[in-house]
């Protein structure tokens, strides 16, 4: 099973946390105003991912569990500063174009899930490749929100004019309220690829995943599927698949039969 | 709804009422505001309106077509493109407002799942959709006919305007806006009809009266109050897009306190904001508050205490 590869597939496409997991949707709706700032906010947030993912994991023996918390959060902060200081040395523009983003880089919900989902549990090389993956994955996002911004907003990509002269840029998508519009078609836009493949027979699931179902003895406590669902085989399975169905029926039922008793 | 369930057994009060038959009365009573508009900025102003209205039902088809459920003929989309038609000035380029239609119908009304499913007034999402995006090309007012800025900017900048104009609508604005005469008769169509009452656009007037007097800085200036009353897109507003079915509260308490929110939004917009027009963002965030107002005013079913409790419990 190559862990590698399917750590950074699993962040591009299978869980992407942007249009998948919806993690760090702050950075993702406020700097996303062109292609340039998306890629940048996605490359600092990938890098430091990657590396206090690596850290961490190395420490996962070391942190004691009931102060993993701060710990992550001390790790993470080194990273943010360091990386920084070193925007504000070699691109103070982009520095200053992502503002307070950047230190707000710490309080990422991506970089703290996967400390906490998967780092923490996990050896250092497939968790330095799982922080490469997911960054790769919220910087091909970021970058496609800016792009379809940039273009419809300013008629520029990467600040080259694109549109022809009498196009008139559509302000909104350099705004707040585009950022929700372009989010929202990316993400209906990438379900309806998956929902095509679903229905050829070809899910994303199953890509590169070497995931046999065996859940007890999977040490991969990134999988969804540990969390969501066939945890416990046998009869409990068959129960939990049952008790949606009849539960909202015998609510109604018991509803009925108490106000029939009320009106003798 | 046109097509009719076939329910037997005890007796059922049956209305004539259809949504085409609703939405045809609405296009008929838009009528003398979209005549006067077109007799008062030139026929481009007909072009616009043409324009828009084949935008949303184009879209609309389209999407009947992809969807396979044609809803066209309610015709929800040519009321959605008249009414955003004459919100717009006469100077707007073409494809700005076939875009505003396209957003109209496709974002804010099917996407939410069709009529009844969309949770603001599609038209007027659509204006504030293109007064974001094309803020000059929205409050283009010069034209042929007038030029100079709208009577209610003109007031806000503290110059006199002339309020007998305004209410003939000889002035400049939107194309559906600036005549309260002709708006005037076409909601008496709709309220002879029984289409619409005057619970949200009486409270909305009132209020939005009530606050100018106290928040004004004139008064009880019946010349100040009446040249508000007179100016901009209030009573277009307050008789076609406030009393909006989907988008207006359904219980009675709530329509009076969507009215009064609606009031109070707009005199603070007017008098407070850096605009001179508040009229469709007030709309439009009443309609955001819609869920919450009918909450909070759902009338208790009978044999029942407030909050849903048996009263023999």
């Amino acid at each position: 099973m190559n862990r590698a590869g399917e750590r950074l597939l699993n962040g591009l496409v299978k869980e992407n946390p942007t249009f998948v997991l919806m993690l760090g949707m702050c950075p993702t709706l406020a700097v996303t105003t062109s292609a340039m700032n998306g890629l940048g906010m996605g490359l600092t947030t990938m890098a430091v991912l990657a590396l206090s993912n690596l850290l961490i994991s190395l420490l996962r023996k070391i942190i004691p569990d009931r102060v993993r918390i701060p710990a992550f959060i001390v790790v993470i902060a080194s990273f943010v500063t360091a990386v920084q200081l070193l925007l504000e040395g070699y691109l103070p523009a982009l520095n200053k174009a992502l503002g307070v983003y950047i230190p707000l880089i710490v309080v990422n919900c991506i970089i703290l899930g996967r400390a906490e989902s998967y780092a923490y549990s996990n050896p250092p090389l497939p968790s330095l490749f799982d922080g490469i993956g997911m960054g790769l994955g919220f910087t091909v996002a970021l970058t496609c929100i800016g792009a379809v911004r940039e273009i419809l907003g300013a008629g520029e990509l990467f600040g080259y004019a694109l549109m022809p002269d009498a196009f008139e840029p559509i302000r909104i998508f350099g705004q707040a309220p585009g950022a929700f519009f372009v989010l929202a078609s990316l993400v209906a836009l990438q379900n309806f690829v998956k929902e095509k493949r679903k229905a050829a027979g070809k899910p994303y699931e199953k890509i590169g995943s070497g995931c046999g179902e065996d859940c007890l003895n999977c040490s991969d406590t990134g999988c969804a599927r540990r969390f969501y669902g066939e945890k416990k085989a046998g009869k409990e399975k068959a129960a939990a698949a049952e008790k949606p169905m009849s539960a909202p029926g015998m609510a109604g039922d018991l509803e009925i039969v108490n106000l029939e008793e009320e009106e003798k | 709804m046109s097509g009719s369930y076939q329910v037997s057994s005890n007796p059922h009060i049956r209305s004539k009422a259809t949504t085409s038959g609703i939405m045809l009365s609405v296009i008929v009573a838009l009528m003398p505001a979209t005549g006067f508009g077109i007799y008062n900025f030139g026929p481009r102003a007909l072009a616009v309106i043409l324009v828009t209205i084949a935008s949303t039902v184009l879209t609309e088809y389209l999407f009947g077509l992809y969807r396979k459920k044609m809803t066209i003929t309610d015709l929800s989309a040519v009321v959605t493109g008249l009414l955003l038609a004459l919100n717009l000035p006469v100077t707007i380029p073409l494809w700005i407002a076939a875009l505003g239609g396209v957003f109209a119908i496709l974002v804010v009304k099917l996407l939410f799942g069709g009529l009844g499913q969309n949770f603001m007034n599609p038209a007027l999402a659509a204006r504030c959709f293109l007064l974001i995006s094309f803020p000059t090309q929205m409050t283009a007012f010069d034209c042929d006919a007038y030029t100079g800025a709208t009577p209610l900017a003109a007031l806000k900048a503290g110059e006199q305007v002339n309020v007998l104009d305004m209410v003939i609508g000889h002035t400049g604005g939107t194309i559906g806006e600036t005549s309260v005469i002709a708006i005037a008769v076409g909601a008496c169509i709709l309220i002879l009809l029984g289409v619409i009452d005057l619970r949200v656009p009486g409270s909305y007037i009132v209020t939005f009266v009530v606050f100018i007097c106290i928040f004004g800085g004139r008064g009880f200036d019946p010349y100040y109050i009446s040249a508000q009353l007179a100016g901009g897109g209030l009573m277009l507003g307050a008789f076609f897009m406030a009393t909006d079915y989907v988008t207006r509260p359904v219980t009675i308490k709530g329509q009076y306190l969507f009215g009064i929110f609606l009031g109070l939004m707009t005199g603070i917009f007017r008098i407070f904001g850096p605009g001179a027009e508040g009229v469709s963002y007030a709309i439009i965030l009443g309609n955001l508050l819609v869920p919450l107002i009918e909450k909070a005013t759902r009338p208790t079913a009978f044999g029942y205490k407030r909050g849903g409790a048996h009263r023999g419990k």
